[in-house]
């Protein structure tokens, strides 16, 4: 437990030099799906950018990932269901975990307190739900 | 795009991408256990936000006080808005699809160079953005 929170926090502490690299220098909110979006819109100046991010998130994450990690997947069915919902909400709200949650919270936002406070509370209650159905 | 911006780009990926794998929330199952704070709650991760948000807003201020941006651009002024119906229902949407399958956008996205089985979700997920920025920015503009 303890050793888990010490994770948390160093893999906290890359998170937030990587969105705090990010905007100091091109000043740009690091959201993943803001830069996700972005990439599904007209190629611009920064897609090249966007694409390289990306790259380098699955590097980093392939790189880091205990070797032999099986991920615990949901069903096909639910994952196409749950990845609609995360789609269609990131894009209403404008920004998913990283964008509010990380870097909306880190300057102060109150759009993004707002929307941070109530995707914790409806995932938290969907899973409690889950659990007694 | 500067030279250093297209720099910076896959450096931050980088480190964010380590930073996921790191704490554990590339795996679902660990991202279910700390939203599970009814049942055999694991916190670690709060501690994700708590070394995340400090670091990126010591960034911020550090920014904003040199006036320009490494690449050597005006700082952006920060997005304000106000808090709106359309912000409070896509973030619930959100926290739904997050709660069923533990998934958000990055961990989803970095989970593509570890297990092929993520790829309906992203997939799904694209649509899902798609859709809501091509069709419900119509009629339902954002904030």
């Amino acid at each position: 437990m303890v050793s888990g929170l010490l994770h948390g926090l160093a893999g906290g502490l890359l998170i937030g030099l990587a969105c705090g690299l990010f905007f100091l220098v091109s000043g740009r909110i690091l959201g993943i799906s803001g830069l996700a979006g972005a990439l599904l819109g007209r190629w611009s100046a920064a897609s090249r950018d966007n694409l390289l991010f990306f790259a380098g998130l699955l590097a980093g994450a392939a790189l880091v990932a205990r070797p032999g990690l099986v991920l615990a997947l949901a069903s096909p069915n639910r994952l196409i269901l749950a990845g609609l919902l995360v789609g269609v909400g990131v894009g209403l709200a404008n920004g998913c975990t990283s964008g509010h949650a990380v870097c909306g919270l880190a300057r102060g936002a109150k759009r993004s307190m707002a929307a941070t406070l109530v995707f914790m509370a409806v995932a938290m209650l969907t899973v409690a739900l889950g659990r007694t159905l | 795009m500067s030279r250093l911006s297209t720099l910076v780009a896959p450096a931050a990926g980088l480190l964010f991408g380590a930073g996921l794998a790191l704490s554990g929330m590339i795996d679902p199952a660990k991202v279910l256990g700390f939203l599970d704070i009814g049942g055999s709650w694991d916190p670690s991760l709060a501690g994700v936000m708590a070394g995340a948000i400090p670091v990126t807003a010591l960034f911020y201020g550090w920014t904003r006080r040199r006036g320009a941006t490494l690449a050597g651009q005006p700082v952006p002024r920060s997005p304000g808005g106000r808090v709106d119906a359309r912000l409070i229902v896509g973030a619930a949407v959100f926290g739904l699809g997050w709660g069923l399958a533990g998934l958000c956008p990055g961990p989803a996205i970095a989970d593509l160079a570890l297990d092929r089985r993520i790829i309906p979700f992203v997939l799904a997920m694209a649509a899902g953005l798609w859709l809501s920025r091509r069709l419900a920015g119509r009629w339902w503009p954002a904030g």
